[in-house]
Protein backbone atom coordinates (compact mmCIF):
# COMPACT_ATOMS: atom_id res chain seq x y z
CA UNK A 1 0.00 0.00 0.00
CA UNK A 2 1.24 3.43 -0.93
CA UNK A 3 0.79 6.80 1.08
CA UNK A 4 -1.35 7.98 -1.46
CA UNK A 5 -4.89 8.82 -0.55
CA UNK A 6 -7.61 7.29 -1.24
CA UNK A 7 -9.48 8.75 -4.49
CA UNK A 8 -12.99 10.10 -3.95
CA UNK A 9 -16.08 7.43 -5.05
CA UNK A 10 -17.63 10.54 -6.54
CA UNK A 11 -16.97 13.50 -8.59
CA UNK A 12 -17.83 16.50 -7.47
CA UNK A 13 -19.79 17.31 -10.86
CA UNK A 14 -19.07 20.75 -12.53
CA UNK A 15 -21.93 23.74 -13.14
CA UNK A 16 -22.60 23.09 -16.54
CA UNK A 17 -23.19 19.70 -15.51
CA UNK A 18 -25.07 20.97 -12.15
CA UNK A 19 -27.46 22.65 -14.53
CA UNK A 20 -27.83 20.12 -17.02
CA UNK A 21 -29.45 17.68 -14.71
CA UNK A 22 -31.23 20.19 -12.86
CA UNK A 23 -32.60 21.01 -16.41
CA UNK A 24 -33.03 17.55 -17.18
CA UNK A 25 -35.13 17.10 -14.32
CA UNK A 26 -37.36 20.48 -14.96
CA UNK A 27 -38.16 18.75 -18.39
CA UNK A 28 -38.96 15.43 -17.12
CA UNK A 29 -41.30 17.14 -14.28
CA UNK A 30 -42.98 19.05 -17.36
CA UNK A 31 -43.41 16.20 -19.48
CA UNK A 32 -44.99 14.29 -16.32
CA UNK A 33 -47.40 17.44 -15.84
CA UNK A 34 -48.18 17.73 -19.91
CA UNK A 35 -49.30 13.74 -19.52
CA UNK A 36 -51.33 14.54 -16.97
CA UNK A 37 -49.40 12.19 -14.38
CA UNK A 38 -51.91 12.24 -10.83
CA UNK A 39 -50.75 10.44 -8.20
CA UNK A 40 -54.00 10.21 -6.58
CA UNK A 41 -55.29 8.16 -10.18
CA UNK A 42 -52.39 5.56 -9.81
CA UNK A 43 -53.81 4.92 -5.87
CA UNK A 44 -57.14 4.30 -7.05
CA UNK A 45 -56.78 2.54 -9.69
CA UNK A 46 -56.15 -0.54 -8.65
CA UNK A 47 -60.13 -1.71 -7.48
CA UNK A 48 -61.61 -0.03 -10.77
CA UNK A 49 -58.76 -2.81 -12.46
CA UNK A 50 -59.65 -5.19 -10.13
CA UNK A 51 -63.43 -4.18 -10.77
CA UNK A 52 -62.84 -4.81 -14.73
CA UNK A 53 -60.97 -8.05 -13.75
CA UNK A 54 -64.28 -9.43 -11.72
CA UNK A 55 -66.57 -8.60 -15.09
CA UNK A 56 -64.31 -9.98 -17.43
CA UNK A 57 -63.40 -13.70 -15.61
CA UNK A 58 -63.77 -15.71 -16.70
CA UNK A 59 -62.95 -15.10 -20.07
CA UNK A 60 -65.43 -16.42 -22.58
CA UNK A 61 -64.27 -19.73 -23.94
CA UNK A 62 -67.22 -21.00 -25.49
CA UNK A 63 -66.72 -22.76 -28.80
CA UNK A 64 -68.39 -20.13 -31.18
CA UNK A 65 -66.43 -17.31 -29.79
CA UNK A 66 -63.38 -18.96 -29.83
CA UNK A 67 -63.57 -20.45 -33.23
CA UNK A 68 -64.72 -16.82 -34.32
CA UNK A 69 -61.44 -15.32 -32.53
CA UNK A 70 -59.31 -18.59 -33.80
CA UNK A 71 -60.24 -17.34 -37.62
CA UNK A 72 -59.75 -13.61 -36.54
CA UNK A 73 -56.18 -14.59 -35.76
CA UNK A 74 -55.28 -16.96 -38.16
CA UNK A 75 -55.86 -13.72 -40.40
CA UNK A 76 -53.49 -11.66 -38.30
CA UNK A 77 -50.97 -14.05 -38.65
CA UNK A 78 -51.28 -14.30 -42.00
CA UNK A 79 -51.76 -10.44 -41.96
CA UNK A 80 -47.89 -10.23 -40.14
CA UNK A 81 -46.26 -12.78 -42.31
CA UNK A 82 -47.30 -11.82 -45.62
CA UNK A 83 -46.52 -8.14 -44.37
CA UNK A 84 -43.03 -9.05 -42.75
CA UNK A 85 -42.12 -11.67 -45.73
CA UNK A 86 -42.59 -8.70 -48.50
CA UNK A 87 -41.22 -6.13 -46.37
CA UNK A 88 -38.39 -8.17 -46.33
CA UNK A 89 -37.86 -8.75 -49.67
CA UNK A 90 -38.52 -5.39 -50.31
CA UNK A 91 -35.74 -3.99 -47.85
CA UNK A 92 -32.71 -5.87 -49.48
CA UNK A 93 -32.51 -3.42 -52.56
CA UNK A 94 -33.68 -0.10 -50.62
CA UNK A 95 -30.77 -1.10 -48.03
CA UNK A 96 -28.21 -1.54 -51.34
CA UNK A 97 -29.48 2.05 -51.80
CA UNK A 98 -29.50 3.30 -48.28
CA UNK A 99 -26.00 2.02 -47.32
CA UNK A 100 -23.07 4.20 -47.67
CA UNK A 101 -20.16 3.32 -49.89
CA UNK A 102 -21.54 0.72 -51.58
CA UNK A 103 -23.63 0.53 -55.15
CA UNK A 104 -24.54 4.24 -55.16
CA UNK A 105 -22.91 7.66 -54.73
CA UNK A 106 -23.27 9.84 -50.82
CA UNK A 107 -26.38 11.70 -52.09
CA UNK A 108 -28.32 8.94 -52.83
CA UNK A 109 -27.86 7.44 -49.46
CA UNK A 110 -28.70 10.26 -47.71
CA UNK A 111 -31.53 10.61 -49.84
CA UNK A 112 -33.09 6.94 -49.01
CA UNK A 113 -31.73 7.30 -45.74
CA UNK A 114 -34.04 10.43 -45.31
CA UNK A 115 -37.33 8.43 -46.61
CA UNK A 116 -36.99 5.59 -44.17
CA UNK A 117 -36.97 8.06 -41.62
CA UNK A 118 -40.31 9.53 -42.42
CA UNK A 119 -41.75 6.46 -43.00
CA UNK A 120 -40.17 4.62 -39.29
CA UNK A 121 -41.42 8.34 -38.13
CA UNK A 122 -45.18 7.64 -38.95
CA UNK A 123 -46.70 5.12 -36.46
CA UNK A 124 -47.55 1.51 -37.88
CA UNK A 125 -51.59 2.27 -36.79
CA UNK A 126 -51.56 5.40 -38.96
CA UNK A 127 -50.10 3.65 -41.95
CA UNK A 128 -53.30 1.58 -41.61
CA UNK A 129 -55.68 4.46 -41.93
CA UNK A 130 -53.66 6.00 -45.14
CA UNK A 131 -54.06 2.00 -46.70
CA UNK A 132 -57.76 1.85 -45.58
CA UNK A 133 -58.07 5.67 -47.00
CA UNK A 134 -56.54 3.57 -50.84
CA UNK A 135 -57.65 0.09 -50.45
CA UNK A 136 -60.37 0.34 -48.26
CA UNK A 137 -61.19 -1.42 -45.00
CA UNK A 138 -59.75 -5.20 -44.72
CA UNK A 139 -56.50 -7.15 -44.37
CA UNK A 140 -54.87 -5.71 -47.44
CA UNK A 141 -54.50 -2.93 -45.70
CA UNK A 142 -53.10 -4.12 -42.72
CA UNK A 143 -51.00 -6.06 -44.60
CA UNK A 144 -49.62 -2.99 -46.63
CA UNK A 145 -49.31 -1.11 -43.75
CA UNK A 146 -47.38 -3.95 -41.88
CA UNK A 147 -45.36 -4.02 -45.87
CA UNK A 148 -43.99 -0.29 -45.59
CA UNK A 149 -43.69 -0.48 -42.14
CA UNK A 150 -41.37 -3.24 -41.91
CA UNK A 151 -39.10 -1.73 -45.18
CA UNK A 152 -38.37 1.21 -42.44
CA UNK A 153 -37.26 -0.99 -39.83
CA UNK A 154 -35.49 -3.35 -41.76
CA UNK A 155 -34.27 -0.96 -44.95
CA UNK A 156 -32.34 1.26 -42.40
CA UNK A 157 -30.98 -1.96 -40.22
CA UNK A 158 -30.37 -4.09 -43.32
CA UNK A 159 -27.99 -0.93 -44.88
CA UNK A 160 -26.20 -0.75 -41.04
CA UNK A 161 -25.56 -4.54 -40.83
CA UNK A 162 -23.62 -4.12 -44.39
CA UNK A 163 -21.59 -0.87 -43.44
CA UNK A 164 -20.92 -2.74 -40.68
CA UNK A 165 -19.15 -5.80 -42.19
CA UNK A 166 -15.62 -6.06 -42.19
CA UNK A 167 -14.24 -5.00 -45.49
CA UNK A 168 -11.71 -7.46 -45.73
CA UNK A 169 -13.45 -10.48 -48.11
CA UNK A 170 -14.89 -6.97 -50.03
CA UNK A 171 -11.30 -5.71 -50.71
CA UNK A 172 -9.95 -8.97 -52.17
CA UNK A 173 -12.74 -9.21 -54.63
CA UNK A 174 -12.63 -5.89 -55.74
CA UNK A 175 -8.42 -6.57 -56.20
CA UNK A 176 -9.95 -9.28 -58.35
CA UNK A 177 -11.51 -6.40 -60.68
CA UNK A 178 -14.92 -7.57 -59.52
CA UNK A 179 -17.57 -4.88 -60.10
CA UNK A 180 -19.10 -3.12 -57.13
CA UNK A 181 -22.75 -5.09 -57.81
CA UNK A 182 -20.54 -8.74 -57.72
CA UNK A 183 -18.82 -7.61 -54.25
CA UNK A 184 -21.62 -6.62 -52.54
CA UNK A 185 -23.59 -9.76 -53.31
CA UNK A 186 -20.43 -12.05 -52.94
CA UNK A 187 -18.77 -10.29 -50.00
CA UNK A 188 -20.97 -7.79 -48.19
CA UNK A 189 -24.67 -9.73 -48.24
CA UNK A 190 -23.42 -13.31 -47.15
CA UNK A 191 -21.13 -11.12 -44.44
CA UNK A 192 -24.20 -9.84 -43.37
CA UNK A 193 -26.98 -12.87 -43.82
CA UNK A 194 -26.85 -13.44 -39.89
CA UNK A 195 -27.27 -9.58 -39.23
CA UNK A 196 -30.35 -9.96 -41.63
CA UNK A 197 -31.49 -13.01 -39.77
CA UNK A 198 -31.82 -11.82 -36.62
CA UNK A 199 -33.48 -8.16 -37.59
CA UNK A 200 -35.43 -10.56 -39.87
CA UNK A 201 -36.73 -12.29 -37.41
CA UNK A 202 -37.48 -9.42 -35.02
CA UNK A 203 -39.33 -7.41 -38.02
CA UNK A 204 -41.64 -10.31 -38.33
CA UNK A 205 -42.10 -10.52 -34.02
CA UNK A 206 -43.04 -6.80 -34.26
CA UNK A 207 -45.50 -7.78 -37.61
CA UNK A 208 -47.57 -9.92 -35.56
CA UNK A 209 -47.60 -7.52 -31.78
CA UNK A 210 -48.88 -4.17 -34.66
CA UNK A 211 -50.92 -6.79 -36.58
CA UNK A 212 -53.15 -7.41 -33.45
CA UNK A 213 -54.15 -3.91 -33.12
CA UNK A 214 -54.42 -2.70 -36.80
CA UNK A 215 -58.05 -4.10 -36.44
CA UNK A 216 -58.95 -1.08 -34.74
CA UNK A 217 -58.95 1.00 -37.12
CA UNK A 218 -60.58 -1.59 -39.81
CA UNK A 219 -57.46 -2.63 -41.28
CA UNK A 220 -58.25 -6.49 -40.54
CA UNK A 221 -57.28 -9.09 -37.79
CA UNK A 222 -58.11 -10.05 -34.23
CA UNK A 223 -57.69 -6.13 -33.06
CA UNK A 224 -61.20 -5.82 -34.19
CA UNK A 225 -63.17 -7.86 -32.04
CA UNK A 226 -60.93 -6.35 -28.89
CA UNK A 227 -62.43 -3.09 -29.81
CA UNK A 228 -66.23 -4.42 -30.40
CA UNK A 229 -65.87 -6.33 -26.86
CA UNK A 230 -64.73 -3.52 -25.10
CA UNK A 231 -67.36 -0.80 -27.25
CA UNK A 232 -70.04 -3.44 -25.93
CA UNK A 233 -68.73 -3.88 -22.49
CA UNK A 234 -68.67 -7.39 -23.54
CA UNK A 235 -65.19 -8.08 -21.31
CA UNK A 236 -65.35 -11.60 -20.88
CA UNK A 237 -64.69 -11.70 -25.16
CA UNK A 238 -62.48 -8.80 -24.64
CA UNK A 239 -60.54 -10.85 -22.16
CA UNK A 240 -60.11 -14.12 -24.16
CA UNK A 241 -58.93 -11.57 -27.12
CA UNK A 242 -55.89 -10.62 -24.68
CA UNK A 243 -55.04 -14.11 -23.50
CA UNK A 244 -55.51 -15.17 -27.67
CA UNK A 245 -52.61 -12.66 -28.63
CA UNK A 246 -50.79 -12.98 -25.54
CA UNK A 247 -50.08 -16.49 -26.67
CA UNK A 248 -49.84 -15.61 -29.86
CA UNK A 249 -47.00 -13.29 -29.30
CA UNK A 250 -45.12 -15.07 -26.47
CA UNK A 251 -45.04 -18.04 -29.05
CA UNK A 252 -43.96 -16.30 -32.19
CA UNK A 253 -40.99 -14.83 -30.00
CA UNK A 254 -40.18 -18.26 -28.67
CA UNK A 255 -40.47 -19.62 -32.31
CA UNK A 256 -38.47 -16.39 -33.58
CA UNK A 257 -35.82 -17.06 -30.75
CA UNK A 258 -35.27 -20.69 -31.44
CA UNK A 259 -35.23 -19.83 -35.60
CA UNK A 260 -32.63 -17.23 -34.67
CA UNK A 261 -30.43 -19.78 -32.43
CA UNK A 262 -30.76 -22.59 -35.30
CA UNK A 263 -29.92 -20.29 -38.52
CA UNK A 264 -27.25 -17.87 -36.95
CA UNK A 265 -25.79 -20.09 -34.40
CA UNK A 266 -24.90 -22.79 -36.87
CA UNK A 267 -23.55 -19.96 -39.06
CA UNK A 268 -20.82 -18.63 -36.62
CA UNK B 1 -8.89 -34.62 -59.75
CA UNK B 2 -6.72 -36.18 -61.52
CA UNK B 3 -7.89 -35.62 -65.28
CA UNK B 4 -7.27 -31.71 -64.60
CA UNK B 5 -4.25 -32.24 -62.56
CA UNK B 6 -2.62 -33.80 -65.54
CA UNK B 7 -3.99 -30.94 -67.90
CA UNK B 8 -2.26 -28.45 -69.45
CA UNK B 9 -2.17 -24.88 -69.00
CA UNK B 10 -3.94 -23.96 -71.82
CA UNK B 11 -6.75 -26.37 -71.93
CA UNK B 12 -9.82 -25.79 -69.46
CA UNK B 13 -8.73 -22.28 -67.86
CA UNK B 14 -7.90 -20.96 -70.53
CA UNK B 15 -11.66 -21.02 -72.00
CA UNK B 16 -12.07 -18.94 -68.59
CA UNK B 17 -9.43 -16.62 -69.37
CA UNK B 18 -8.05 -15.96 -72.82
CA UNK B 19 -5.95 -13.04 -72.39
CA UNK B 20 -3.82 -15.12 -70.61
CA UNK B 21 -2.80 -17.06 -73.19
CA UNK B 22 -0.99 -13.92 -74.78
CA UNK B 23 0.38 -12.82 -71.91
CA UNK B 24 2.08 -16.21 -71.02
CA UNK B 25 3.65 -16.30 -74.55
CA UNK B 26 4.78 -12.47 -74.86
CA UNK B 27 8.23 -12.49 -75.06
CA UNK B 28 10.50 -9.89 -73.16
CA UNK B 29 11.08 -6.96 -75.04
CA UNK B 30 14.70 -7.06 -77.82
CA UNK B 31 16.85 -3.97 -77.09
CA UNK B 32 18.78 -2.11 -80.11
CA UNK B 33 21.76 -4.52 -79.82
CA UNK B 34 19.99 -8.01 -79.89
CA UNK B 35 20.26 -7.90 -75.69
CA UNK B 36 16.63 -9.16 -74.38
CA UNK B 37 15.33 -5.55 -72.30
CA UNK B 38 13.63 -6.87 -69.24
CA UNK B 39 9.76 -6.33 -69.34
CA UNK B 40 8.67 -3.86 -66.10
CA UNK B 41 5.03 -4.98 -65.02
CA UNK B 42 5.38 -2.11 -62.27
CA UNK B 43 6.85 0.70 -62.24
CA UNK B 44 6.46 3.97 -59.38
CA UNK B 45 7.50 7.45 -60.26
CA UNK B 46 8.15 9.90 -56.99
CA UNK B 47 5.19 8.63 -55.58
CA UNK B 48 3.63 9.49 -51.99
CA UNK B 49 0.71 8.87 -49.95
CA UNK B 50 -1.04 11.05 -47.02
CA UNK B 51 -4.11 10.44 -45.38
CA UNK B 52 -5.19 14.34 -44.41
CA UNK B 53 -1.94 15.81 -43.21
CA UNK B 54 -0.26 12.24 -41.99
CA UNK B 55 2.38 11.15 -44.47
CA UNK B 56 2.58 7.72 -45.27
CA UNK B 57 5.36 7.74 -47.68
CA UNK B 58 6.76 9.85 -50.29
CA UNK B 59 9.08 10.27 -53.03
CA UNK B 60 9.50 6.08 -53.61
CA UNK B 61 10.84 5.57 -57.39
CA UNK B 62 11.31 1.78 -58.61
CA UNK B 63 10.79 -0.75 -61.54
CA UNK B 64 9.78 -3.99 -60.73
CA UNK B 65 10.76 -6.79 -63.88
CA UNK B 66 7.99 -9.63 -65.34
CA UNK B 67 8.12 -12.62 -63.47
CA UNK B 68 10.42 -11.50 -60.31
CA UNK B 69 9.69 -11.38 -56.78
CA UNK B 70 10.25 -8.13 -54.82
CA UNK B 71 9.93 -8.35 -50.59
CA UNK B 72 8.75 -4.96 -49.13
CA UNK B 73 9.84 -5.35 -45.88
CA UNK B 74 10.15 -2.30 -43.06
CA UNK B 75 8.77 -1.82 -39.15
CA UNK B 76 4.94 -1.36 -38.72
CA UNK B 77 3.77 1.42 -39.98
CA UNK B 78 6.07 1.97 -42.22
CA UNK B 79 3.70 2.40 -45.24
CA UNK B 80 4.13 -1.11 -46.99
CA UNK B 81 0.44 -2.23 -46.85
CA UNK B 82 -0.45 1.34 -47.87
CA UNK B 83 1.83 1.29 -50.85
CA UNK B 84 0.74 -2.03 -52.04
CA UNK B 85 -2.67 -0.82 -51.99
CA UNK B 86 -1.55 1.97 -54.37
CA UNK B 87 0.35 -0.21 -56.70
CA UNK B 88 -2.89 -2.27 -57.24
CA UNK B 89 -4.83 0.88 -57.60
CA UNK B 90 -7.04 0.14 -54.58
CA UNK B 91 -6.85 3.42 -53.11
CA UNK B 92 -5.16 6.68 -54.95
CA UNK B 93 -1.64 8.01 -54.83
CA UNK B 94 -1.42 11.80 -53.55
CA UNK B 95 1.39 12.33 -55.77
CA UNK B 96 3.47 11.04 -58.63
CA UNK B 97 2.38 7.83 -61.03
CA UNK B 98 2.07 4.44 -60.86
CA UNK B 99 1.98 1.87 -64.08
CA UNK B 100 0.87 -1.59 -63.77
CA UNK B 101 1.33 -3.95 -66.72
CA UNK B 102 2.50 -1.43 -68.97
CA UNK B 103 -0.98 0.79 -68.53
CA UNK B 104 -1.14 4.04 -65.82
CA UNK B 105 -3.00 3.01 -63.03
CA UNK B 106 -3.09 6.68 -61.86
CA UNK B 107 -6.31 9.01 -62.34
CA UNK B 108 -7.67 5.66 -64.93
CA UNK B 109 -11.32 5.29 -64.64
CA UNK B 110 -12.79 2.90 -62.87
CA UNK B 111 -13.19 0.50 -65.91
CA UNK B 112 -9.78 0.72 -66.87
CA UNK B 113 -8.85 -0.15 -63.35
CA UNK B 114 -11.00 -3.28 -63.13
CA UNK B 115 -9.76 -4.20 -66.38
CA UNK B 116 -6.21 -3.70 -64.77
CA UNK B 117 -6.88 -5.51 -61.97
CA UNK B 118 -8.54 -8.42 -63.20
CA UNK B 119 -5.21 -9.25 -64.50
CA UNK B 120 -3.40 -9.39 -61.24
CA UNK B 121 -4.29 -11.36 -57.57
CA UNK B 122 -3.98 -10.34 -54.15
CA UNK B 123 -3.31 -12.62 -51.32
CA UNK B 124 -3.96 -10.67 -47.68
CA UNK B 125 -3.00 -11.24 -44.57
CA UNK B 126 -6.37 -12.24 -42.82
CA UNK B 127 -7.16 -14.50 -45.64
CA UNK B 128 -10.67 -12.45 -46.50
CA UNK B 129 -12.57 -15.50 -47.59
CA UNK B 130 -16.53 -15.03 -46.95
CA UNK B 131 -16.93 -17.13 -44.22
CA UNK B 132 -20.89 -18.45 -44.75
CA UNK B 133 -19.84 -19.65 -48.69
CA UNK B 134 -18.16 -22.87 -49.60
CA UNK B 135 -13.72 -23.32 -50.20
CA UNK B 136 -15.49 -23.92 -54.22
CA UNK B 137 -17.65 -20.75 -54.14
CA UNK B 138 -14.84 -18.37 -53.11
CA UNK B 139 -12.34 -19.79 -55.52
CA UNK B 140 -15.13 -18.93 -57.93
CA UNK B 141 -14.92 -15.52 -57.09
CA UNK B 142 -11.51 -15.04 -58.09
CA UNK B 143 -12.82 -14.96 -61.64
CA UNK B 144 -15.35 -12.08 -61.19
CA UNK B 145 -12.89 -9.71 -62.67
CA UNK B 146 -13.19 -11.79 -66.17
CA UNK B 147 -17.32 -12.99 -65.66
CA UNK B 148 -19.42 -11.17 -63.12
CA UNK B 149 -22.72 -11.85 -62.90
CA UNK B 150 -24.78 -14.44 -61.11
CA UNK B 151 -23.41 -17.24 -62.39
CA UNK B 152 -20.28 -16.36 -60.52
CA UNK B 153 -21.45 -15.63 -57.09
CA UNK B 154 -21.69 -19.26 -55.82
CA UNK B 155 -20.53 -22.70 -57.65
CA UNK B 156 -23.47 -23.81 -57.53
CA UNK B 157 -24.68 -21.40 -60.43
CA UNK B 158 -21.19 -21.03 -61.80
CA UNK B 159 -20.53 -22.27 -66.11
CA UNK B 160 -18.14 -25.47 -66.14
CA UNK B 161 -15.17 -23.91 -67.00
CA UNK B 162 -15.39 -21.45 -64.33
CA UNK B 163 -15.94 -24.41 -61.66
CA UNK B 164 -12.99 -26.65 -63.83
CA UNK B 165 -10.94 -24.23 -63.46
CA UNK B 166 -11.47 -23.09 -59.69
CA UNK B 167 -11.39 -26.82 -58.88
CA UNK B 168 -7.77 -26.51 -60.53
CA UNK B 169 -6.64 -24.16 -58.73
CA UNK B 170 -7.87 -25.90 -55.53
CA UNK B 171 -5.91 -29.27 -56.47
CA UNK B 172 -3.16 -26.97 -56.76
CA UNK B 173 -3.03 -26.30 -53.19
CA UNK B 174 -3.66 -29.61 -52.37
CA UNK B 175 -7.14 -28.72 -51.07
CA UNK B 176 -9.69 -30.41 -53.82
CA UNK B 177 -10.92 -32.93 -51.42
CA UNK B 178 -12.30 -29.75 -49.36
CA UNK B 179 -14.19 -28.28 -52.01
CA UNK B 180 -17.43 -27.97 -50.60
CA UNK B 181 -16.49 -27.12 -47.00
CA UNK B 182 -17.09 -24.04 -45.57
CA UNK B 183 -14.80 -21.29 -45.26
CA UNK B 184 -14.98 -20.61 -41.67
CA UNK B 185 -14.58 -23.80 -40.69
CA UNK B 186 -11.04 -24.38 -42.20
CA UNK B 187 -7.62 -24.03 -40.23
CA UNK B 188 -5.30 -21.03 -40.79
CA UNK B 189 -3.23 -22.79 -43.12
CA UNK B 190 -5.66 -24.09 -45.24
CA UNK B 191 -7.52 -20.80 -45.04
CA UNK B 192 -4.71 -18.81 -46.76
CA UNK B 193 -4.22 -21.97 -49.19
CA UNK B 194 -7.79 -21.29 -50.38
CA UNK B 195 -7.07 -17.45 -50.80
CA UNK B 196 -3.89 -18.26 -53.02
CA UNK B 197 -6.15 -20.49 -55.10
CA UNK B 198 -8.47 -17.59 -54.88
CA UNK B 199 -5.82 -15.35 -56.52
CA UNK B 200 -3.99 -18.03 -58.86
CA UNK B 201 -7.61 -18.93 -60.58
CA UNK B 202 -7.73 -16.26 -63.06
CA UNK B 203 -4.33 -17.04 -63.60
CA UNK B 204 -3.04 -13.41 -63.07
CA UNK B 205 0.14 -11.96 -64.44
CA UNK B 206 0.96 -10.25 -61.20
CA UNK B 207 0.09 -11.26 -57.13
CA UNK B 208 0.44 -8.50 -54.29
CA UNK B 209 0.96 -10.56 -51.25
CA UNK B 210 0.49 -8.68 -47.71
CA UNK B 211 2.09 -10.81 -44.82
CA UNK B 212 0.42 -13.55 -46.18
CA UNK B 213 1.84 -16.06 -43.28
CA UNK B 214 1.68 -13.85 -40.47
CA UNK B 215 -1.37 -14.97 -38.88
CA UNK B 216 -0.40 -18.96 -39.53
CA UNK B 217 1.60 -20.49 -36.77
CA UNK B 218 5.67 -20.95 -38.23
CA UNK B 219 5.44 -24.29 -39.81
CA UNK B 220 2.09 -23.67 -41.21
CA UNK B 221 3.64 -20.27 -42.80
CA UNK B 222 6.47 -22.09 -44.03
CA UNK B 223 4.14 -24.30 -45.66
CA UNK B 224 2.28 -21.70 -47.18
CA UNK B 225 5.48 -19.74 -48.43
CA UNK B 226 6.75 -22.39 -50.17
CA UNK B 227 3.54 -23.28 -51.61
CA UNK B 228 2.87 -19.99 -53.08
CA UNK B 229 6.30 -19.61 -54.15
CA UNK B 230 5.90 -22.83 -55.79
CA UNK B 231 3.10 -21.72 -57.97
CA UNK B 232 4.31 -18.32 -58.69
CA UNK B 233 7.48 -19.35 -60.09
CA UNK B 234 6.26 -22.33 -62.14
CA UNK B 235 3.77 -19.82 -63.84
CA UNK B 236 6.26 -16.75 -64.44
CA UNK B 237 4.55 -14.49 -62.09
CA UNK B 238 5.44 -11.24 -61.14
CA UNK B 239 5.19 -11.00 -56.90
CA UNK B 240 5.28 -8.15 -55.02
CA UNK B 241 4.89 -9.42 -50.36
CA UNK B 242 5.37 -7.34 -47.83
CA UNK B 243 6.67 -9.60 -44.42
CA UNK B 244 7.97 -9.02 -41.36
CA UNK B 245 9.99 -12.24 -41.75
CA UNK B 246 13.82 -11.22 -42.73
CA UNK B 247 14.58 -14.62 -43.26
CA UNK B 248 11.42 -14.93 -46.06
CA UNK B 249 12.20 -11.54 -47.49
CA UNK B 250 15.48 -12.68 -48.09
CA UNK B 251 15.00 -16.49 -49.02
CA UNK B 252 11.91 -15.72 -51.35
CA UNK B 253 12.57 -12.41 -52.47
CA UNK B 254 14.74 -11.79 -55.85
CA UNK B 255 14.49 -8.11 -55.19
CA UNK B 256 14.64 -6.13 -51.07
CA UNK B 257 13.15 -3.02 -50.44
CA UNK B 258 13.08 -1.35 -46.67
CA UNK B 259 11.06 1.16 -46.08
CA UNK B 260 11.31 3.19 -43.00
CA UNK B 261 9.60 7.14 -41.79
CA UNK B 262 7.96 7.17 -45.28
CA UNK B 263 11.38 6.88 -47.10
CA UNK B 264 12.92 3.92 -49.44
CA UNK B 265 15.81 2.94 -47.09
CA UNK B 266 17.10 0.00 -48.97
CA UNK B 267 17.11 -1.64 -52.43
CA UNK B 268 18.91 -4.63 -53.14
CA UNK B 269 18.97 -8.35 -54.13
CA UNK B 270 18.29 -11.11 -51.74
CA UNK B 271 21.31 -12.42 -52.89
CA UNK B 272 23.79 -9.70 -51.55
CA UNK B 273 21.66 -8.97 -48.25
CA UNK B 274 22.32 -10.37 -44.25
CA UNK B 275 19.84 -10.67 -41.76
CA UNK B 276 21.62 -8.27 -40.02
CA UNK B 277 21.58 -5.54 -43.24
CA UNK B 278 18.08 -5.54 -42.61
CA UNK B 279 17.60 -5.07 -38.64
CA UNK B 280 17.97 -1.02 -39.33
CA UNK B 281 14.49 -0.76 -40.58
CA UNK B 282 13.34 -1.97 -37.43
CA UNK B 283 15.05 0.40 -35.49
Amino acid sequence: MTDLPAPSRFERPSAISFLGYAAGLVVLLWCLSGAGFSVEKVMTSPPRFADFLSRAFPPNLSTDVLTRLGWKMVETLQIAVAGAVLGVILSLPVALLAARGLIVGPWVNQIVRVALSVIRAVPDIAWALVFVVAVGLGPFAGMLAIVVDTIGFCGRFFADDMEATDNGPAESLTATGARGIDVVACATVPAAMPAFVSTALYALEKAVRSSTILGLVGAGGIGIELKVGFDLFDYPTALTVILMIAVVVIGIEQLSGYARIKIIGEQR
Amino acid sequence: MPGIRSSTRSSVSDLVISHRAEAIVRPDRTGAHGVPVPVVDIEAERIAKRFGDTSIFADLSFRLERGKATALVGANGAGKSTLLRCLMGLIPVSEGRVRLLQEDATGARAAKLRALRSRVGLVSQKHNLVPRLSVLSNVVHGLLGHRGGPRHWTHSLAPAASRTAALQALDKVALGHLALRRADRLSGGQSQRVAIARAIVSRPEVIFADEPCASLDPQAGEDVMALFFDLARQDGVTVVFTSHNIDHALRYGDRVLGLAEGRMKLDATGDSLRSADLRGLYD
